[in-house]
């Protein structure tokens, strides 16, 4: 029983069928429980205030937010590699849930840091990093959607989430380098395992199961829509040809 | 509620932002794979594979 | 190899072939500037590294969508994907090709914009430099991007959207290299990095430039 059995695309759909709403159940638990152990039983930090309790949205969101893109590189390179539909379409299905977790990211890192900075916005390196990401994952969409041909557009997107995965890197420590004048040590994202008080990170992992859930049952149920959306346009291109009306 | 200090503006404003933009991606990919599964459905006939 | 380029430095010189347009757009990038922040010199100094790497990155940009685009319209490409030289080589001669007309050009013609930015006196020669080192890497990922959006009718925007995010690397170290020179700091850590994207972009990205070509060709 390999898991390249799942490549195929009706086998896809046959599994994750029964799995799928228990992963949304799974989901909602742990995101809605973990946000209302956080937002409701946590103390505040002495520093910030109650802003803390924005850390149970900002850290799952950008962990989400790198690993989705993550994942679309697997994914694209099994694509290159092995030709797995499935595998291709995946990627293109997590692309739009990297950005809302990306977006996610940006507005509770920047309101997070608004009352530390006085400004709604600032350019610090991580924020900056997510910033640039977001246009890499804007970038790789644009480019799925402006291809008609599926598999040229899959395998362009996959060239592109390679390269882009390179320079995504790259930029990372391009911004560290370029904003290193400024404030040291004010980063908003806390690295969370290192200072974080047990109370406050129970629930965290909970949030960040939560999330990782929900990215799960989204990316199943997008690839599953796309697969279907495949299967449709392959009917109706084999209709085209031999003349019937779909 | 809980008291949220001088800071309530902040937190509330960052749930919501968050909580929406999630809403919406979760309607937004349920409602579309509901349309394409009919519009499927429509072509194929009712779904074998469940 | 060089029977090609040759004949791309031949094309793009010609009338048409977009030559001067990259410098106008300079000079014209570089005139807005002052308009939009107004004239204070002091001002003017402080962003005017920036600006010119800016501007001569925009500048790059205009002329990436022939360097494939015309091969392609013509029939040459799928003759040089099969020809005896590897699809590579095509890709790292058509650069070389757009570096030397577009990119080079907009490096010497930036201290002489420097003057109208105010430019401090000391960051000549390393707005010279940075620019020098820096393009190559402009044209070879302009190139990838190019590559990617060949088949796509009117690819140009969506080329321009894909290029620009993977030039910031290239942008923060060549624009703080010109910064420290200014300040009369010592500039080598960024251009040494600028110069290692550079030479790691001629190392790899022709591989994906001509991955992209073939896949279009299909």
């Amino acid at each position: 029983m390999s898991i390249w059995e799942y490549a195929n695309p009706k086998k896809f759909i046959a599994t994750t069928t029964p799995v799928l709403p228990w992963v949304f159940a799974a989901a909602g638990l742990f995101l809605i429980g973990g946000l209302i152990w956080g937002f409701f039983f946590t103390p505040e930090d002495y520093r910030q205030g109650s802003t803390v309790k924005i850390i149970y949205l900002h850290v799952p969101s950008a962990m989400m937010a790198i690993n989705a893109w993550a994942m679309m590189l697997v994914t694209s390179l099994i694509w290159l590699v092995r030709r797995h539909h499935v595998s291709a379409l995946a990627a293109r299905a997590a692309a739009p849930v990297g950005v809302v977790m990306t977006l996610i990211a940006l507005a509770t890192g920047a309101i997070w840091g608004q009352p530390m900075w006085g400004t709604w916005w600032v350019w610090d390196p991580r924020l900056t990093s997510f910033l640039i990401l977001f246009l890499f994952y804007l970038g790789y969409i644009a480019l799925w959607e402006a291809i008609e041909d599926p598999d040229t557009a899959a395998d362009l997107t996959s060239v592109l989430c390679i390269v882009g995965s390179v320079f995504a890197v790259l930029s990372r420590y391009a911004v560290n380098f370029w904003n290193q004048g400024l404030h040291q040590g004010a980063s908003l994202s806390l690295d969370a395992e290192e200072n974080v008080a047990d109370v406050f990170w129970y629930p965290l992992l909970a949030c960040m199961a939560g999330f990782v859930l929900l990215f799960v049952a989204l990316v199943i149920l997008r690839t599953r829509t796309e697969i279907r959306a495949r299967r449709i346009l392959a009917l109706q291109a084999r209709a085209q040809r031999d003349g019937v009306q779909v | 509620m809980i008291d949220l200090g001088e800071y309530a503006a902040e937190v509330i404003s960052a749930y919501a932002v968050s909580l929406v933009l999630l809403a919406l991606l979760v309607w937004v990919s349920w409602r579309r794979a509901g349309r394409v599964r009919r519009a499927l459905e429509q072509i194929e006939g009712p779904r074998a594979d469940g | 190899m060089s029977a090609l380029l040759i004949r791309d430095l031949r094309l793009a010189l010609r009338a048409g072939g977009g030559f001067g347009l990259g410098l106008v757009f300079f000079l014209i990038v570089v005139v807005l500037v002052p308009f939009g922040v107004g004239p204070e010199a002091a001002l003017l100094t402080a962003i005017a590294p920036g600006i010119l790497w800016v501007a001569a990155l925009l500048a790059a940009l205009l002329s990436l969508d022939r360097m494939f685009a015309l091969d392609l319209e013509d029939g040459s490409l799928p003759l040089l994907a099969t020809a005896p030289l590897p699809l590579e080589g095509v890709a790292l001669v058509k650069a070389l090709a757009h570096w030397i007309t577009t990119g080079l050009p907009l490096a010497l013609a930036a201290p002489v914009l420097g003057f109208l930015l105010n430019l401090t006196p000391a960051a000549y020669p390393w707005l010279l430099a940075s620019l020098v080192l820096g393009t190559p890497a402009l044209s070879l990922i302009g190139g990838f991007g190019a590559a990617l959006t060949l088949g796509i009718r009117r690819g140009g925007l969506l080329m321009s959207l894909l290029v620009l995010p993977l030039y910031v690397p290239t942008l923060i170290f060549g624009a703080e290299a010109v910064r420290r020179g200014a300040a009369g700091m010592d500039a080598s850590t960024p251009l040494i990095l600028l110069a290692g994207i550079t030479l790691g972009s001629v190392a790899l990205l022709p591989f994906a430039t001509a991955a992209a070509i073939r896949i279009n060709l299909r």
